[in-house]
């Protein structure tokens, strides 16, 4: 039964009217428009859905609303600041990481996650930390290159 | 049989969608400029056969004579912006980007100032679909020929307003000059306050290739901004006042028909549509939730049709092959007998490839709106002129009364080609008197789309002691014709297609059956390179004499640096090549394969690619490397596994697609032949990957598989 539920998106409080049962994912979408997270497999196997809870990255079609509540939630949506983009986003974009981008907000919120931990990971640790995101246009060397150029980008600002 | 050639048609194949569309233009003249605003109109005219295939026959815009082959057009408005209008659609292959860069070299205008409208059947021209790798050799063309026509206007109105002739003025970063005077007008202000249209001249000259200065860059992605942030809205993700959330109830197998209904109990849920038409039962509710749980409500009993299974797939793709030939499916050169007779060694090998799936990741979806009687869709589609006659056609409405709307697209590989979501959503926003959007789930997507056709095909040959071809014989059945030809030198040919029962919905999928026949064709030739005691590439080479082709695989060797000593246990190289669709290929591969337990890594992948003039370069390199890393999967472990009408594999964790752990370093060689007009890439790329791999695997081990995938649970014959 729909109940009201607190969360905290993107630094802001918000009440959707849901079954608690819903995937993180729907309440997004269609309750509250943030349509950045894609839907691609429902199973957690392709990371599109990619959302940071409390700084690390989850898949939210496999997390029920309610267990999201006590935590703080960024979507693809959250990273931009002051009309600044975030180091991964301006480095997907400086890179070309994209070609359908339908996988690109999921593989942005990983690649943050990653780099929340490990400022300054090796190739091996990218494709580990990714390994769950598909892209089926075949970008991935493009978006490896990418995160190497954001860890970069954030040491020389020193974010 | 006779050693005449006969009339040979490769394309399309018989699964394309090539039935003649019927319609007309919605967008009448006035109404062009009442939604542009004045300016200076250039509608294209296709010049072409191929270009007029691609349109609409005879009926023109509703009021005014305009040519019926109209295939673009573009308007220079009085900001000096420039819109253009295709019926391509843009599904990650970067289409808005790279025509735009046509519009605007040959417009001579900033890049930054042209808009591409696309794919919207009511306010772009009828294209018959993105498909079969033509938006570039036939509709950048067409816009640069109008872009050039609409240049010709804005030097000419810049000739009347200073009353001299237009020879001796240039157009340039947006302005039309006077070299003579210094004087210069901007388009903006020759375009102020006209409603000039033209139609094309029947040969309007393009700047050549070598004379580009926008088109041939490396430039960015065209709104790439909105993609990064989250701000691009693909069908999924619109939203419309009171839109429903759709479900369909699926069949447990292909076929099964109802044979008893009852959803009383689902129909009791307030707030819950339920429809139910033929075999098709739905329900839209307010989120997706309710919409599935209305739909396990319901009580349905099917009537199921036992069917075959992927485990004798391949027997029976021959055992039920049709009897009859016709000569479009058979080329006969010389004769097979006394060229297989003549030979110093003969080979006869089968080769499979199993149906896959095309996985797009944003799944097929549509959003339907009814609103009098008129009917408005968003849907990812390859050919939204397409849908739009089939809902037309369906709901038994006037075409004029559809428009399809595509929103740049979470990606296709000739996958979205059907309008199956948008019929299925508008049947329910029909019934429910509210937008309603489908979007299906990925076990829907791998389950009710259509497939890669599996094939089998079977190759006897003959070389000379030399190494020289005698003889090739090649029969295709059911994956289709696409490249079944063979680029090399052989006098005495005998090439078939055999059309058989297809026991599953298959339909086109990035490179059609190239892929296949590229598959036996390469593994082949390669097994004749080793009976001959030849390098794989000298032997190809020695068999070759098309210029282009040869060039590829001369690049791609060289960068990749073949032949190439082996350093490793485990280590073995490949190389395959061909063309297709105007553009030239050659993959080299490394792989290594662990003994122990039989799994193979591809290592190293260098892809040479030509196709023409290029017209970004990073757009282009973006598909050659995307089309090698998406067929590393075809080639080493996807197929769809099937039983009884059912697909036992619908889900990622079930059906392994390339991911980043399967990525190679990947080279891709770009020949840039400005002589030549621009031919597509989103095809041909993929082709050579698995010939080029399963060569590697047999020089690595002296095992030789023919079956594709090439090693979905490794190789189990080494394991120890």
């Amino acid at each position: 039964m729909a109940k009201p539920i607190e969360l905290t998106i993107n630094g802001k409080r918000r009440t959707v009217q849901c079954d608690p049962e819903t995937p993180l994912l729907n309440a997004l979408r269609d309750d509250l428009n943030l349509t950045g997270t894609k839907y691609g497999c429902g199973e957690g196997q392709c990371g599109a859905c990619t959302v940071l809870l409390d700084g690390a990255p989850r898949r939210s079609c496999q997390m029920p609303v309610s267990a999201a509540a006590a935590k703080s939630i960024t979507t693809i949506e959250g990273l931009e600041k002051d009309g600044h983009l975030h180091p991964v986003q301006q480095a997907f974009l400086d890179a070309g990481a994209f070609q359908c981008a339908y996988c690109t907000s999921g593989m942005i919120m990983s690649s943050v996650g990653l780099l929340a931990t490990n400022s300054k990971p090796t190739t091996a640790e990218i494709v580990q930390a990714l390994q769950g995101n598909l892209c089926r246009c075949g970008t991935q060397p493009r978006i490896i290159e990418a995160v190497h150029q954001a860890a970069k980008s954030r040491q020389e600002r020193g974010r | 049989m006779s050693g005449s050639d006969v009339k040979f048609v490769p394309e399309p194949e018989r699964y394309e969608f090539n039935a003649g569309p019927m319609h007309h233009f919605e967008l009448a003249r006035r109404d062009f400029f009442k939604f542009l605003g004045a300016g200076i109109a250039v509608f294209a005219v296709a010049k072409d056969a191929l270009a007029k295939q691609e349109t609409a026959p005879t009926q023109g815009f509703h009021s005014e004579e305009l040519p019926n082959n109209i295939t673009a057009w573009l308007h220079v408005g009085e900001d000096g912006n420039v819109t253009a209008f295709t019926g391509k659609v843009e599904i990650g292959q970067n289409i808005r980007t790279s025509l735009a860069q046509t519009v605007a070299d040959e417009l001579r205008v900033p890049f930054e100032s042209v808009t591409m409208v696309t794919a919207d059947t009511a306010l772009t021209p009828f294209d018959f679909g993105t498909v079969g790798s033509r938006s570039m050799p036939t509709m950048s063309p067409q816009l640069r020929r109008a872009a050039s026509a609409a240049r010709d206007l804005l030097v000419a109105a810049a000739a009347k307003e200073w009353n001299v002739a237009a020879e001796g003025l240039t157009a340039a970063d947006g302005k039309v000059s006077d070299p003579a005077t210094g004087r210069s007008l901007r388009y903006a202000e020759l375009a102020r306050g006209k409603t000039l249209a033209e139609n094309l001249p029947a040969e309007d000259p393009v700047t050549p290739p070598n004379q580009w200065t926008i088109a041939g860059k490396p430039i960015p992605k065209k709104d790439a901004r909105s993609f990064v942030t989250g701000e691009h809205k693909y069908t999924p993700d619109f939203r419309r006042p009171g839109m429903l959330y759709g479900k369909v109830l699926r069949p447990p197998s292909f076929g099964a028909t109802i044979s008893s209904y009852d959803a009383a109990a689902a129909q009791a849920i307030s707030g819950v549509v339920i429809v139910r038409d033929g075999d098709f039962i739905g329900a839209a509710a307010a989120n997706e939730r309710e919409a599935r749980k209305a739909l396990e409500g319901i009580r349905v009993e099917w009537k199921e049709e036992p069917q075959s299974s992927s485990k004798e797939l391949f027997a029976n793709l021959k055992k039920n092959a049709s009897a009859k030939s016709d000569e479009r499916s058979r080329k006969i050169k010389g004769s097979i007998e006394s060229g297989l007779a003549a030979a110093a060694h003969r080979l006869d090998a089968s080769y499979t490839v199993a149906f896959i799936a095309h996985a797009p990741l944003e799944p097929r979806a549509a959003l339907a709106e009814w609103s009098d009687g008129k009917l408005t869709v968003w849907m990812g589609s390859q050919r939204p002129f397409a849908v739009r006659d089939e809902l037309a056609s369906v709901f038994h409405v006037p075409e004029d009364s559809v428009r399809v709307i595509v929103p740049d697209t979470g990606s296709a590989y000739g996958g979205k080609h059907t309008s199956d979501a948008a019929l299925e959503a508008a049947r329910l926003a029909r019934a429910a008197g509210h937008p309603v959007q489908v979007v299906w789930t990925r076990e829907e997507e791998f389950t009710w789309a259509y497939f890669r056709p599996a094939g089998v095909m079977e190759v006897k040959s003959g070389i000379a002691a030399d190494g020289t071809l005698t003889a090739w014989e090649f029969h295709n059945y059911n994956s289709g014709m696409s490249a079944i030809e063979t680029p090399y030198v052989v006098p005495n040919q005998h090439i078939q297609f055999h059309s058989t029962q297809c026991p599953l919905r298959s339909g086109s999928y990035r490179g059609l059956a190239a892929t296949a026949n590229f598959f036996a064709r390469e593994s082949h030739m390669d097994e004749l390179a080793r009976t001959a005691q030849m390098d794989s590439l000298e032997f190809r080479l020695k068999n070759l004499s098309d210029p282009r082709l040869r060039a590829v695989l001369e690049a791609a060797a060289k960068s990749f640096g073949w032949p190439r000593k082996k350093t490793q246990e485990g280590q073995g190289f490949g190389i395959a090549g061909g063309f297709e669709k105007g553009g030239y290929v050659a993959t080299c591969a490394e792989v290594a394969v662990e003994r122990s337990s039989g799994g193979v890594r591809v290592v190293r992948m260098t892809t040479a690619y030509e196709c023409g003039a290029i017209v970004n370069p990073d757009g282009l390199r973006n598909q050659v490397i995307g089309a090698n890393i998406q067929g590393l999967g075809g080639a080493l472990f996807e197929a769809i596994e099937f039983e009884n009408g059912r697909i036992t594999n619908a889900r990622f964790s079930r059906y392994r697609v390339p991911r980043f752990r399967d990525v190679p370093e990947i080279e891709a060689v770009l020949l840039d032949r400005k002589d030549l007009p621009s031919a597509g890439a989103g095809e041909t790329p993929i082709m050579a990957v698995a010939p080029a791999i399963g060569n590697a695997i047999f020089d690595a081990t002296g095992t030789r598989l023919r079956s594709l995938p090439l090693v979905p649970n490794g190789l189990p014959s080494l394991k120890t």
